[in-house]
């Protein structure tokens, strides 16, 4: 009896050669416990070697190998064919970024913006080595722990409609690293992340939450957004209403 | 904090205020503006307008939520490809709600 | 490590039409959410104009209001109460979202925050109701 298969439609675009994406339709051994990822790996180990797209650690951690599956973003290496199954499968490189080939996108835009948030500790002053770590409590832990487990995986910009129609957002995992930052008690270089307050930062954010539904970290970066507007304009009315304070 | 000059903090505070006072208040008034009053569930001669603290109340219920719709409806235009008139939209939105809150003052003050 | 850019010219970038929002049913619940601000503003511009027949009188008052009971003017209203409803209760879910609510050293969890504001927005309804009732004279 033969092998189930399953049906992946894939994007492939060649640079240069090609004008616009086209779909190339392979059909892959179905397996219990495939991922999308497998079924990739398949095709390009054992049926076209020509197909390029992002992969690692195949286990959730690495944010590679994030794609759209059937329209929704998502790690490839999360993805099981058998809630797929029998029906076929789209397999398309994440929306809102350019296409450099196949599946793999041009990514330097989030890059840029991530490091622009300065996702680092900033001291006004260094503390000595010699006057031992930093302290932190749980509940201080606790403050910013959630938003530390990004991934960058960029699934949040590809599921989110104003990236997609301003290009110029900074974008919802770039604004949740700089709050994690804010939000740490052994930082203070709040002033230095100007650019998350700026008109392309936070206020572009409509708060329509589908970074945070499609997030594979939970790191819920709506709510990281919404949280940085509420501290944004705490701070603004004070510095309009008590220009003297000390913030 | 911001090095650049935005008043964008004090926009999404109205909103914010705006949508709370909707979220709360409004349901309840459009029942007895849309339904009590005219299918003659309960009879009103409109004499509690008259009162002050009750004209308060009112001019917070119907002006914070045109800068919830403001703010909202700018965002929205924007975000479905009027942003190239931006300015535009936003004079018209925001510029609507001021225009609404001055109307609203003199009508509540005129009763 | 500086690394390389990729060709920019080689790049294919698709377009976003101006009809995304119809693509999926999330992002067309999200408009709806944004649409209830315009029913509900501009059901407040009808009471403000009731109020103002007031200037004009009391029986201009109630005669409005018995415009109020047109068919029209009832299914404008059964819309814009329907978009108040969805307004009221996503409003509490953000601020479920937007505020996180400690009880001691644990968080509340979102969908009873969420609900306390719902039980709020009751009784402060009712409370409306009640006042209006006693004072209208």
């Amino acid at each position: 009896m033969a092998e189930p298969t399953i049906t992946l439609n894939v994007t492939r675009y060649r640079p240069g050669q090609d004008q616009a994406p086209t779909t190339q339709a392979y059909a892959v051994p179905y397996k219990q416990d495939w991922v999308v990822l497998d079924a990739l790996n398949h095709i390009k180990d054992q049926i076209d070697g020509t197909l390029s797209y992002r992969w690692s650690c195949r286990m959730g951690v690495c944010g590679s190998c994030g794609m759209m599956v059937n329209g929704v973003p998502k790690l490839t290496c999360a993805a099981f064919l058998r809630d797929y199954y029998p029906h076929e499968i789209r397999v398309e490189p994440l929306v809102n970024f350019p296409i450099i080939r196949d599946l793999v996108i041009d990514m330097s835009d989030f890059l840029d913006k991530l490091k622009s948030v300065k996702p680092w500790i900033i001291r006004k002053e260094e503390k000595p080595v010699a006057q031992g770590e930093y302290l932190q409590t749980p509940a201080e832990l606790e403050a910013f722990h959630q938003f530390t487990q990004c991934i960058n995986c960029m699934l949040c910009y590809a599921a989110c409609p104003v990236y997609g129609v301003e290009p110029k957002f900074l974008g919802p995992a770039a604004i949740a690293l700089g709050y994690r930052y804010n939000m740490d008690s052994r930082d203070q270089g709040k002033e230095q992340r100007d650019v998350i307050g700026n008109h392309d930062g936070i206020w572009d954010c409509t708060f329509v939450g589908e970074c945070s539904v499609v997030c594979p970290k939970d790191v819920d970066p709506a709510a990281a957004i919404q949280r940085s507007k509420v501290d944004t304009t705490k701070n603004w009315f004070q510095s309009i209403l008590m220009p003297w304070g000390e913030r | 904090m911001t090095t650049e000059k935005t008043t964008e903090p004090f926009w999404w505070a109205l909103f914010s205020a705006g949508g709370v006072v909707a979220a709360f208040l409004v349901p309840v008034h459009i029942i007895l503006v849309g339904f009590a009053l005219p299918l003659g569930w309960i009879t009103d001669t409109g004499a509690l307008y008259r009162n002050w603290w009750v004209k308060v109340y009112l001019f917070v219920l119907i002006v914070l939520p045109l800068y919830h719709w403001a703010h909202r409806f700018y965002f929205t235009l924007n975000d479905i490809g009027l942003k190239p008139i931006n300015k535009t939209l936003a004079v018209l939105c925001y510029g609507g709600a001021i225009i609404g809150t001055a109307v609203t003052a003199w009508i509540l003050f005129k009763v | 490590m500086s690394g390389t850019r990729p060709d920019p010219s080689k790049l294919y970038r698709p377009k976003i039409p101006a009809t995304w929002w119809l693509r999926k049913k999330s992002y067309f619940l999200f408009m709806l959410r944004e649409l209830s601000s315009v029913f509900i503003a501009l059901f407040l511009l009808v009471y403000l104009y009731q109020i103002y027949q007031l200037t004009r009188g009391p029986e201009a008052y109630v005669a409005f209001s018995r415009r109020l009971s047109s068919p029209g003017w009832i299914f404008f209203n059964l819309i814009a109460l329907l978009f108040a409803v969805y307004h009221s209760v996503t409003w509490f879910q953000s601020t479920a979202v937007v505020l996180p609510v400690r009880l001691g050293e644990r968080l509340v969890p979102r969908q009873i925050v969420t609900a306390l504001h719902i039980g709020a927005w009751i009784v402060v309804s009712l409370g409306v109701l009640i006042l209006f009732l006693a004072l209208k004279g």
